[in-house]
């Protein structure tokens, strides 16, 4: 393949590409990058908890005030670290990163369908993250109604919402972009052989989450629309009449309705948080089953499962918004649906929890990672009912509670299984071997100031205290029992950054190693470790294009030689 | 977009190309329903709605309602020209095409500069309805918000639109498309049909309901 083509000066070859791999980690490095920072926003945010009104240390000058971080500062923040994590952190990492890198690879195609479309969804989303970027050093600092952006606060608030506004329109329309061109990868160039029920769990995941990106995203562009024409045309769509700030009465027409921004805000967001788990499910499961050696258990109750999750978290949006006086019946509907959306959450983690069952585990770094995901999803998964249910829901609304139960499903959910999945694809992406001490220490200490971070905030949130306090609830009587766990949460979140390091060291030092990796280091089935070198072939991925015979999970088939079958191997 | 990569796949009668599109077709769809049935949740919250030919020019309007169906129409002539090899068709009903899209952005620029520049039988027509002044804005209450956010937004679609046709253009001036290449002619074709029908609904729910 090299030999035939034109010597690639750098920028071509690694900034310019049209190739889905190089696109995928340029995904990855942007994504990673951002997840640093979003989680240093929240380590600066965790100061001011921990010690109200203490000057920051390293960095306080930069917060000016005398190094304390001022409380309009701490707003900002706050919705920066909540953008940050979801917009420009884990989507790009789970679906633009492993997306674009491996549904290609284990379909059997050579490439994505639409390559150019594909880089240019790429730098949609670095302009994106870049305008966010911008909202910074804009007068009165970024984004500060929240990362939901609820008006009429978001409609008055300082310029950077508007820059926010901006950034997210690039964002939703990168994230259209790659959404089709995924959709129609896999619908199309699927290799020979490769039918719907023989595609890997992951390929599946991917393609339903971009369904739900196609679908879901519109509403909140139109509703990112209205919003901007609130701040830059004056209109009042999301604006009442008669509003009164800093005890002025507002001269616009009013007669807008605040609450048309939260149904469209969370049509948007409910479904995004399907976004953020299915890519995690579909990781998880191909670790599981190649590390348990046995077939995944219930293929297509999988399936099925991911398909009407997809559905149903279409019309679950209005348990966010029990508080916002809506009748009985509408909210019996929606904690019906949200009742019902619980059932395949739990038949999909069923599935996982029996594939270990009677399986000879291999306890690598991915797998830890992939085990560790199990329970701290199943607490995310499980402490979201209450906030399912209008009654309870209305005791622990904006409370910590709810801050503790969708990190649970994030942070030691779906970027446990981010990572996992960087560790068991490492050796496919590099060639090279991740070191596995380095490794199991990243997650052993992950794992434990996790949930030193978040397990508190049930106690904190059930206590009644609230989710935006400068803080930390130092000044509410109510709180005064449960204060000392700020300090609790805030060094575990220290030291849960001071854990990364370990995971920073073992990529340079792995990448930089001389440990190559075999093409197939983990006895893998799926084709983009049976067919193809590490790393694959720069255009073309394969030397010829596999044709597929079997299953994604054929290991230990009773009279096969080895166990494991690939997927291409004939008979 | 490679073609080579595409080459003999399709989704039943569709090549590849034309699925995305499909795709893209559906997720417009839905931005746009999002924001016509948010303009009519608001409009049915409002305490009163002025009535759609007091303020807009609904003949003017009409015409151009009239002017984008028959660029559908001239759209369909193109693919059919290129489907039976006719390079003269082509161009010329492409080029029909942009000029009946340019036409009625002209029109809907002359609309705006209308509004908002403001006269006396304007403000007549604006007070009847219960508005102050004699400029029609996008801050003339709920009903100027609905009408400008929908209209331009529809717009920048048919501007999109014409850029999209204007590079079809330039590349069938240059012979590339023929009887066994039309697919992106075709493509082309179905976002212009999509902003006709698309306007066909912005047209009955701000000027004739």
């Amino acid at each position: 393949m090299s030999t035939d083509h034109h010597k690639e000066s750098f920028w071509t070859k690694y900034i310019f590409s049209t190739d889905h791999k190089i696109i995928g980690i340029q995904y990855g490095i942007t994504s990673l990058v951002w997840l640093l920072f979003g989680f240093t926003l929240m380590m600066i945010m965790r100061y001011q908890l921990a010690y109200p009104e203490s000057p920051v240390p390293f960095i306080g000058s930069l917060l000016g005030d005398g190094g304390i971080l001022p409380s309009e500062m701490y707003n900002s923040l706050g919705a920066m670290h909540g953008t940050i994590m979801i917009f420009l952190g884990v989507v790009p990492l789970a679906f633009g990163a492993f997306g674009n890198y491996f549904v290609p690879l284990q379909i059997g195609a050579i490439d994505m369908a639409f390559p150019k479309l594909n880089a240019a969804s790429y730098w949609m989303y670095f302009m994106g993250s870049v305008v966010m970027a911008i909202g910074f050093f804009v007068p009165g600092g970024a984004a500060n109604s929240g990362w939901t952006s609820y008006p009429p606060l978001a409609d008055v608030a300082t310029m950077g919402q508007t820059v926010w506004l901006w950034g997210m329109v690039l964002l939703i329309t990168s994230s259209l972009l790659g959404s089709v061109n995924i959709l129609v990868t896999v619908i199309q160039l699927r290799t020979e052989g490769m039918t719907w029920m023989k595609l890997p769990i992951f390929v599946w995941t991917q393609f339903i989450t971009a369904f739900l990106l196609l679908l879901a995203f519109p509403p909140l562009e139109a509703a990112g629309v209205l919003q901007l024409m609130d701040r830059l045309a004056g209109t009042s769509f999301f604006m009442p009449s008669g509003l009164v700030v800093s005890g002025e009465v507002l001269t616009n027409a009013g007669g807008g309705s605040p609450l048309l921004w939260q149904h469209l805000f969370w049509f948007l967001a409910h479904p995004e948080v399907y976004v953020l788990i299915l890519p995690a499910f579909g990781i998880i499961t191909e670790i599981i089953a190649n590390n348990t050696r046995k077939p995944i258990w219930g293929y297509k109750a999988l399936v099925y499962a991911m398909i009407f999750l997809g559905f149903m978290s279409f019309i679950v949006w209005a348990h966010h918004m029990y508080i916002t006086g809506m009748g009985t019946t509408i909210g019996a509907f929606f904690q019906t649906t949200t009742m019902i959306i619980s059932i395949p959450s739990v038949v999909i983690l069923t599935a996982l929890l029996l594939s270990l069952w009677g399986g000879s585990i291999r306890f690598n770094t991915p797998m830890l990672f992939a085990l560790g995901f199990i329970p701290m999803f199943g607490i995310g998964g499980l402490t979201g009912l209450p906030l399912g249910l209008a009654a309870s829901d209305i005791h622990l609304h904006d409370t910590y509670y709810v801050i503790g139960h969708f990190h649970y499903v994030v942070a030691p959910g779906t970027i446990f299984a981010l990572f996992a999945g960087i560790y068991y694809w490492f050796p496919k992406m590099t060639g090279k071997k991740t070191n596995e001490t380095l490794g199991k220490l990243h997650f052993f200490f992950s794992f434990i100031f996790m949930n030193g971070v978040f397990m508190p905030m049930f106690v904190q949130g059930l206590a009644g205290v609230s989710r935006r306090l400068w803080d930390g609830g130092e000044i509410y009587a109510h709180a005064a029992d449960v204060l000392y766990l700020n300090e609790v949460m805030s060094v575990s979140a220290w030291l849960l950054g001071l854990a990364q390091i370990f995971f920073i060291v073992n990529m340079i030092v792995s990448l930089r190693g001389k440990k190559t990796a075999e093409v197939n280091p983990w006895d893998a089935t799926t084709i983009e470790w049976t067919d193809t070198t590490s790393p694959p072939l720069g255009h073309g991925n394969f030397e010829t294009v596999p044709s597929v015979y079997r299953g994604p999970y054929e290991y230990s088939v009773p009279g096969a030689d080895k166990d494991f079958t690939p997927q291409s191997e004939k008979g | 977009m490679n073609q080579t990569l595409a080459a003999g796949k399709s989704f039943g009668t569709a090549t590849t190309g034309k699925l995305a599109m499909w795709l893209f077709l559906v997720m417009d769809a839905l931005t746009f329903i999002t924001i016509l049935i948010g303009g009519i949740a608001l409009r049915n919250a409002a305490p009163s709605w002025p009535q759609a030919d007091v303020i807009l020019n609904v003949p003017l309007t009409a015409f151009n309602t009239f002017l984008l169906i028959c660029t559908s129409f001239t759209m369909v002539m193109a693919l059919n020209g290129v489907q039976r090899n006719d390079q003269k068709s082509l161009v010329k009903y492409l080029g029909l095409t942009i000029l009946g899209g340019v036409v009625f952005l002209g029109i809907q620029v002359y609309e705006y500069y209308h509004f908002i520049a403001g006269n006396e039988s304007l403000g007549a027509a604006l007070s009847a309805s219960g508005f102050s002044g004699d400029k029609f804005l996008p801050s003339t209450g709920m009903y100027g918000a609905v009408f400008y956010t929908t209209t331009s937004f529809h717009g920048l679609h048919v501007l999109s639109g014409v850029i999209y046709l204007f590079v079809i253009f330039l590349q069938a001036k240059n012979g590339i498309y023929g009887s066994d290449n039309f697919d992106r002619v075709e493509i082309a074709g179905l976002f212009w049909h999509f902003v006709d029908l698309i306007w066909i609904l912005v047209f009955t729910i701000i000027y004739l309901l």
